[in-house]
Parts: structure tokens; C-alpha cells; sequence
């Protein structure tokens, strides 16, 4: 075992933990941060992401002891004052996901996307974002929805916000044909 | 699934390294950015007795101006080496070559020192330092030895770091005169290993292409360099027809494999395209 202190979503924690606890396990199943998820075996899938000292990184594939002295963010903390991030508010009013299986990385991913680059072209989202893959809903809400947090980001909230912003009107509802009311 | 157990060292200096790497037993392995150890080990294909971790070796990180050359520590991450204007300055092709490395998560954590180390064939920036000629400073607990990037590269997965030896920095060389610089990489999708990828480095001399250096991804077990060539465009005129008369012995002496991806024909054919591509681009046509 191998002692650990760590800020995770702004709460200091001081643990023992196993060398090989892959830090997606230590924030599910020590921390109870069930937010972050596990897609997959080889590194590809990015449902893991997470911020480790303000990079997004695939959690599944950093050892906890890694992150000791280190500021760890997931999507849980993410929300602020009880209020949806810009970009958590984006997927779900672009409609960004389905199952939803792959939101929390692809939330975290284009937070750090935004990060670096406050206002990407569609072309620079989609491959900002390729390190997450989505196994429903065909990426283009998700590219809207990054699209649509970014000019909220940049403009405040509600400012017309140039090529950045997207009303929700325009998402491709053939995407997802189940939703009630998606052609509304 | 979760790697076996192991015992876990967390130097901070190189000495420290050396040391822990010499006594932590029959089988050590060195964690860099652990962004292709970490997934072996977690499949069990790889499962250490000892894990050395240099992520808090400071002096293995960050990129120096020595005079004649660039040295890139072997613990400078890929995004870093994108962002370092050393390189944007004197060797733009690893930056081009390392944009298309994995993605954004991967390159935060990855590191350069680590992705030659690893030496895998379908990796991008092996074929990259041996276009470059770059040097790799090896350090062993009797001292530092430098080996060219030609030698570097010995088999599949396979270097020239011996038993208990780490790699410390990349010396690559600054180019005198008017060079150009091109990484063509294909593969088909996002986030994607090169199917064959190729590095060129050319200067230009009135008209003509006075020097190429071409180094080739995944046409072999180790990064290789497409001499037919460079001998076939040393002081051949600067034109697409040239250059594309040259390319078409791109696969001389390659020996590609055949796998899932791609078969072994279809890879020749796409060095002799990507050849073509790369050097015209950094040749300026
Ligand atoms: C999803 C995914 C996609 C990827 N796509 C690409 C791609 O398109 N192109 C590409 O080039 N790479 C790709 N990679 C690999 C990536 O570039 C890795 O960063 C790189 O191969 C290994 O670097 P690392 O620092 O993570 O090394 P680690 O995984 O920590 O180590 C790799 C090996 O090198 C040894 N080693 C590391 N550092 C040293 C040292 N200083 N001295 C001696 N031995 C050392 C280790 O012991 C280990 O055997 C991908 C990885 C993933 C997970
Ligand atoms: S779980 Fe798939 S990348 Fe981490
Ligand atoms: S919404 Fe189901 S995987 Fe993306």
C-alpha cells in the first residue's frame, strides 16, 4: 500500500491505495465518484476522462498513485453552486447524447478542448474530441453542443455569439427519432 | 481489468532512477507516460515485478537550446513538444508528427522518450528522429553513452538500451540552409496507428534538391529509411516529375507486414504514394 493525498473535485482526500489502482478505480470505488465510467480495456474509448492538474487524461490509464499531490476534477465537480457547467447545459439542450455512456468523458474532454481553444471550428472539435468515442448518437449533436457551449463561454450567457452558436431548432433530430417531441 | 501487483519506485533524479532500476529484480519495468505500458499491463501481456516511475524526474522534462542542436528530455510529454517553440523553430516535423499522435488525452500524458523507447513500428516518431538524425543519450550506472538514431532502432519493440539503462534526452541536430519538412501519415480512422506514414526532410539548392532524408512508418519490424531515395533525388531537379520518378522506390528493401490493417502489397503501394506526397510538399512544389 501506498499513501496518497489528493484533491479531488475540491475535497482533499488522504488514502492508501494498492500501486497498480488504475485512477478510475480509486475515484469509483474508494471515492464513491461513480460519475466517471469504464468503457472499455485498451485506452481507446475515453469514457474514463477526467482533469489531472488541468489536462483531460483517460483515467483508466493513469495509476492512482500517480495523482498523489495532484488536483483531480471529474464531471461530478464540475456543476457549480448547484448549477449545470456551459457545457453540461449544451448536451442537454442539443441534444449531445443518448445513452449517455459516453457523456461524462465527452463533457471533460471538450471542456479541456475549450480550454485551449475558446472557439474551434467544427473541424477542430472533431478532432479535439477523438479520443472519446460514441457508440450512438453519430457525433453531430455533440459537435453542436461543444459549438454551442463554446460561444456561450466566450459571449456570456445568451450573447449572440457568432458562428459558435447553434439553436437547439436546428439540431438533427433524425439522429434521434425515439425523443419525444424531437420534431417540435 | 487491473494489472497484477507490483513493487513501485518513484525516483526523482536519474541517479535515483538507475539505482532503483538496478535493485527492483529480475523483471523492472520503466513507467514514462505509461500510455502503452499501462494498457500491456492491464491486458496481463506485461506484468512487473517492480515498476520504476519517472514522472517526477524534473530533469528528464522540458526541451534545451545546446548550440548545434535541440535536446528534448525524454519525459517531455507529446503535448508539450507541440507547444515548445525550440521545435517549432528547428524541428517543425516532430511537431507535425506528433499532432497526429493518439489524441489530446494520450499526448497529455505520453511522452517522447517514451513513444522511442517503445520502438513500435507503427509508432510516429521513430521514422521522424531518423529522418532527423537524431541522437539518443542512453544512461547506465556506468556512465552516459550516445547512440545515432540508425543504430537506435534494432528489432521489433526492440532498442539499443541495454539491461538497466534509461533513456535520457534526444539531441536533434539544427539544419543549416533551406529545409523543408513533411509527415504524410494515412490511416482511416480517428485516433488511428499509422498504416504507413512517411517522414521527408529536404533542402533545396538553386532548383534542385541538394539533400533528402526519408524515413519510412511500419514498412518493417523497425523505422527504416527509403535510401533508394534520397540516392535518387541528391541533386535531381526540384520537380513533381522528378520527385515522383524517385518515390517509386520508396518500398526498395522494405519488409511490411501483413496484417489486419492493411496487406503487405498495399502497404508498398502507399509508401511510393506518401513518399511522393511528403517530398514534394517539403520540397516546396
Ligand atoms: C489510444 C492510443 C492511441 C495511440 N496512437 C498512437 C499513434 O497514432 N502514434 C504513435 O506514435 N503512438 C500512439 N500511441 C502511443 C503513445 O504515443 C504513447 O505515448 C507511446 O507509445 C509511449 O509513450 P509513454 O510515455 O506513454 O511510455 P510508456 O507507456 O510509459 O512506456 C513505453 C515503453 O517504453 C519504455 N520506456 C519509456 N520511457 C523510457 C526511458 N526513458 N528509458 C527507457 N525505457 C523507457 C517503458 O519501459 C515501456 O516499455 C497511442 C496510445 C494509445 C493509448
Ligand atoms: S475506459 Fe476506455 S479509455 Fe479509459
Ligand atoms: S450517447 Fe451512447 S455512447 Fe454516446
Amino acid at each position: 500500500m501506498t499513501r496518497i493525498n489528493v484533491r479531488v473535485d475540491g475535497v482533499t482526500y488522504d488514502d492508501d491505495v494498492e500501486p497498480r489502482t488504475l485512477l478510475v478505480h480509486y475515484l469509483r470505488e474508494q471515492l464513491g465518484k461513480v460519475g466517471t465510467v469504464v468503457g472499455c480495456d485498451t485506452s481507446n474509448c475515453g469514457a474514463c476522462t477526467v482533469h489531472l492538474d488541468g489536462a483531460a487524461v483517460k483515467s483508466c490509464t493513469v495509476l492512482a498513485v500517480q495523482a498523489d499531490d495532484g488536483e483531480v476534477t471529474t464531471i461530478e465537480g464540475l456543476a457549480q453552486d448547484g448549477s449545470l457547467h456551459p457545457m453540461q447545459k449544451a448536451f442537454h439542450e442539443m441534444h449531445g447524447l443518448q445513452c449517455g455512456f459516453c457523456t461524462p468523458g465527452m463533457i471533460m474532454a471538450s471542456v479541456d478542448l475549450l480550454r485551449e481553444n475558446p472557439d474551434p471550428s467544427e473541424t477542430e472539435v472533431r478532432e479535439g474530441i477523438e479520443g472519446n468515442l460514441c457508440r450512438c448518437t453519430g457525433y453531430q449533436n455533440i459537435v453542436r453542443a461543444v459549438q454551442q457551449a463554446a460561444g456561450e463561454m466566450r459571449g456570456g450567457a445568451r450573447a449572440p455569439s457568432g458562428d459558435g452558436h447553434v439553436s437547439p431548432a436546428e439540431v438533427d433530430t433524425a439522429a434521434a427519432p425515439h425523443v419525444a417531441g424531437a420534431q417540435s | 481489468m487491473i494489472p497484477a501487483p507490483f513493487a513501485y519506485a518513484r525516483p526523482t533524479t536519474v541517479d535515483e532512477a538507475l539505482q532503483a532500476v538496478a535493485e527492483g529484480g529480475d523483471d523492472v519495468k520503466i513507467l514514462a507516460g505509461g500510455q502503452s505500458l499501462i494498457p500491456v499491463m492491464r491486458l496481463r501481456l506485461a506484468a512487473p515485478e517492480t515498476v520504476v516511475d519517472l514522472s517526477r524526474v524534473a530533469e528528464l522534462r522540458g526541451v534545451r537550446d545546446d548550440g548545434d542542436a535541440i535536446v528534448i528530455g525524454a519525459m517531455t510529454t507529446h503535448a508539450d513538444v507541440l507547444r515548445d517553440p525550440l521545435v517549432q523553430q528547428y524541428a517543425p516535423l516532430i511537431a507535425e508528427a506528433t499532432e497526429t499522435v493518439a489524441d489530446r488525452q494520450v499526448r497529455a500524458r505520453g511522452t517522447f522518450g517514451g513513444a522511442l523507447a517503445h520502438a513500435d513500428p507503427a509508432g510516429d516518431l521513430p521514422a521522424v528522429a531518423l529522418a532527423l538524425d537524431a541522437e539518443f543519450v542512453l544512461a547506465g550506472l556506468d556512465g552516459r553513452r550516445t547512440v545515432p538514431a540508425g543504430e537506435f532502432f534494432v528489432d521489433y519493440l526492440t532498442t539499443a538500451l541495454g539491461e538497466g539503462e534509461l533513456l535520457v534526452e534526444i539531441r536533434v541536430p539544427k539544419l543549416a540552409g533551406e529545409w523543408g519538412m513533411r509527415y504524410e501519415k494515412f490511416n482511416r480512422v480517428a485516433q488511428a496507428w499509422s498504416i504507413v506514414a512517411v517522414a521527408a526532410v529536404v533542402r533545396r539548392e538553386n532548383g534542385h534538391i541538394a539533400e533528402a532524408r526519408i524515413g519510412l512508418t511500419n514498412m518493417g519490424t523497425t523505422p527504416l529509411r527509403a535510401g533508394a531515395v534520397e540516392a535518387a533525388l541528391a541533386g535531381a531537379e526540384a520537380s513533381p516529375e522528378a520527385v515522383a520518378a524517385a518515390a517509386r522506390s520508396a518500398a526498395e528493401g522494405t519488409s511490411p507486414s501483413s496484417d489486419l490493417n492493411a496487406q503487405a502489397d498495399y502497404r508498398e503501394h502507399l509508401a511510393q504514394v506518401l513518399t511522393r506526397r511528403a517530398v514534394a510538399a517539403a520540397a516546396g512544389l
